[in-house]
């Protein structure tokens, strides 16, 4: 399995990452009180890490070029194979549904939240989806619509008191007009542009939101903000958080709802087809712009609907919630769950927010982790943990 | 269509221009300590907009890890000028191998990232080598931030007041003028490298067509890492200098210089060397003018903008060529 070369090739690459790595992770220094330390155990560790990491990389590029000769047909993965089955399905929803529903009088106030969060990130990441999974337009200032919408309740709500539910529908609104207007201009061009553009507008939303004192107090933010009421009635603290939790819920249904029925829409082939080949839909008579302007104005209007909800859950925001940190968190979940592929993400949603949420002890390397596999899965497995299954049509024959 | 731009154009710059000029006439000198700064800003801006638009014009990649490069350019530069100064070494030797070691450690960066992250990705969608670049941004950027300090760390300026410079300093200070002289020499060396070397031409051939160059026998792996390799070379330089400028290093200033830097080489016309340079300076000194006399907590939307109004109007920058896609 592994020969002597490859493990000669590793002991190289080990010690190629030890001399690499020396300056930074051996040596600190603290220029202010001029002391320098040498932690000679971190090149230890680096190399011993680096070895195997080195050996187990090599070994499954070592597959993946093998696969690629081979060329077998590859094999739907087994959670769809799951949830084709009609004995298992009905099941297994019936037991998610209850769980969802008994969740938040099974568990305290503190893992309800922490659940809430997490599906704000669940719909956050479907609505990226559309945008970098379907369409394959890569957006990195997704969190300036999420932004917009929080700052949109909680704005319209303080000078005019409009309600957690009026203020729903507007801040979607309010996000389609935000996609539209910043798609407009940029979608025209080289899909590589779009990243930067979309980080650049993602930062300049944050630098106004600091700068403009009068429109949200600037970094201190607005505070106060209320929890969603039902029918006037207002909850207390406890209650209300099982009330947005039940709202979440809700909302993420309806997310997969549309985006389940989108993808299988024409747009949503048409979508699809527009990020396999440029070229050849433009031949097909798909009008490209407004086909991608479609799907960045509706991916900006879900972020604006998680932004009302997370605005009314925390009760605070300030611009420090939405810095570019957030947007890649949330391409992370798109990336790692498995670009177009909706259980994917939901899934990769759930792991990726709380899993640190519980190890707190690990919860410093989030983002060293978050980048580290951003790289491995497009290296070894573009189509994320969890392929997407394309909707394939059967013709059988009927019996007569 | 052509018309629009051109009346647009007019009534931009000409109330600017009059505006501009009234002021300069009012204020000679807080123009010129405003366009020098602006030159400095432009020169390290160039020294890293150079590797993007060299790894852009033979992958067309956005390497989105460059900023980080040239961020571990100046953090090495840091660590090894503080060890070098706790043991008493003599300060030339101490900035002489602070510069060296930052340029080489830089290169090696440069040239695993690519190993690593790029080239098991040539001949995969575009959209996923993006990704694994912005990944490795974020790995590189944790990694220094958890190794060493998230805190921003005071860097002594290696570059001495001179003596012989006192009479200018009260313009321009002795290491902004180090900065440009500095850029000025990489830009000619890199000139000549491009234009005269076997490798600098093996470089144009490359990308100018993949296939054809590898027909002819040049080993297209091997340019690509070169060129990664003297991208982060200039990165690391840019690094040093401005960590010299500013004073001050943290694990985050790739990531706003980086971008700054794209725009550059966007608004000289990506792919294009002489673009990279004179986008760089053309930026540097607009963001310069316009912090000095607008407002300066707008800094960076002012940039962003810029980058905004050329991709809308001028997508291929001021020295690029119109790209055609063929099928």
């Amino acid at each position: 399995m592994v020969t002597k070369k490859e493990i000669k090739l590793s002991f190289v690459i080990a010690l190629w990452f030890m001399a690499l790595t020396f300056p930074i992770m051996v040596v600190k220094v603290n220029t202010i009180k001029h002391i320098v330390i040498f932690r000679w155990d971190n090149l230890l560790w680096t190399g011993i890490v680096c070895f195997f990491a080195s050996l187990i990389w090599n070994y499954f590029l070592r597959i993946k070029e093998e696969k690629k000769k081979s060329d077998t047909k590859e094999d739907i993965p087994i959670v769809h194979r799951l949830l084709q089955n009609e004995k298992f399905r009905i099941p297994f929803l019936a037991a998610i549904g209850l769980f969802a529903i008994a969740y938040p009088f099974v568990f305290s106030m503190y893992h309800t939240s922490i659940l809430i969060s997490a599906l704000i990130y669940v719909m956050l990441g479907l609505g990226l989806n559309i945008v970098v999974g379907l369409a394959g337009l890569l957006d990195l200032g997704y969190v300036a619509f999420y932004a917009v919408g929080a700052y949109a309740y909680a704005l319209l709500n303080l000078h005019f008191g409009i309600s957690f539910w009026v203020v729903l529908p507007i801040s979607a609104l309010l996000g389609t007009i935000f996609g539209t207007l910043l798609g407009y201009p940029v979608l025209r061009l080289r899909g590589d542009y779009l990243a930067i553009v979309t980080l650049g507008f993602g930062e300049i939303i944050r630098i106004i939101l600091e700068n403009w004192d009068e429109l949200g107090n600037g970094p201190r933010g607005i505070g106060n903000i209320p929890a969603p009421s039902f029918f006037g009635h207002q909850f207390n603290q406890h209650n209300s958080v099982i009330y947005i939790y039940f709202i979440v819920i809700g909302l993420v249904l309806l997310t997969i709802f549309f985006v389940n029925r989108l993808e299988n829409s024409r747009i949503g082939r048409a979508w699809i087809a527009l990020r396999d080949d440029e070229i050849a839909c433009e031949a097909m008579g798909i009008d490209k712009f407004k086909t991608k302007l479609t799907a960045f104005a509706l991916g900006a209007t879900w972020a604006a609907l998680g932004g009302v909800v997370f605005a009314a859950k925390t009760s605070f925001i300030n611009p420090m919630s939405f810095t570019i940190w957030e947007s890649i968190t949330i391409l992370c979940v798109v990336v790692i769950g498995g670009m177009g592929s909706a259980i994917g993400v939901i899934a990769g949603a759930l792991v990726l927010i709380l899993l640190p949420e519980y190890l707190r002890a690990v919860a410093e390397y989030r983002m060293l982790v978050f980048g580290a596999l951003q790289v491995i899965v497009m290296v070894f497995k573009p189509e994320g943990l969890i392929r997407s299954v394309r909707k394939t049509y059967k013709f059988e024959r009927t019996k007569e | 269509m052509r018309l629009f731009k051109i009346i647009l154009g007019i009534a931009v710059v000409g109330p600017l221009g009059f505006l501009g000029i009234k002021e300069i006439i009012a204020d000679p000198v807080y123009f010129l300590e405003l366009f020098l700064g602006g030159l400095t800003r432009g020169s390290i801006y160039a020294l890293i907009a150079l590797g993007y638009t060299m790894v852009y014009g033979i992958i067309q990649l956005i390497n989105f890890a460059h900023g980080e490069i040239y961020m571990i350019g100046a953090m090495t530069a840091l660590i090894v000028a503080s060890v070098l100064g706790l043991w008493g070494w003599n300060s030339a030797v101490i900035v002489i191998l602070a510069f060296v070691f930052a340029i080489v450690y830089s290169c090696a960066y440069g040239f695993t990232v690519e190993k690593i992250a790029y080239m098991p990705l040539r001949t995969a969608p575009r959209l996923s080598a993006l990704i694994s670049a912005i990944g490795m941004s974020l790995f590189l950027q944790n990694y220094v931030m958890l190794a060493q300090t998230p805190e921003f760390m005071p860097f002594e300026s290696l570059i001495p007041d001179f003596a012989f410079w006192e009479p200018f300093a009260h313009i321009i200070t002795a290491v902004e003028m180090s900065i440009i002289v500095t850029t000025v020499i990489v830009m000619i060396l890199l000139g000549m490298l491009i234009k005269f070397t076997k490798i600098g031409k093996a470089m144009r051939a490359t990308a100018q067509d993949k296939v054809m160059a590898s027909l002819v026998g040049i080993n297209v792996n091997r340019v690509i890492s070169t060129t990664f390799v003297v991208g982060s070379a200039t990165a690391a330089i840019g690094g040093v200098l401005i960590a010299c400028h500013v004073g001050q290093v943290n694990f985050f200033i790739g990531f706003l210089a980086g971008l700054k830097a794209f725009i550059a080489a966007v608004l000289g016309g990506i792919g294009s060397i002489p673009g990279a340079v004179l986008g760089s300076l053309v930026l540097g000194i607009s963001e310069s003018m316009f912090t000095g006399y607008f407002w300066s907590e707008y800094e960076d939307v002012f940039a962003f903008t810029i980058l905004v109004i050329i991709l809308i109007f001028r997508p291929s920058g001021i020295l690029g060529k119109d790209e055609i896609s063929k099928v």
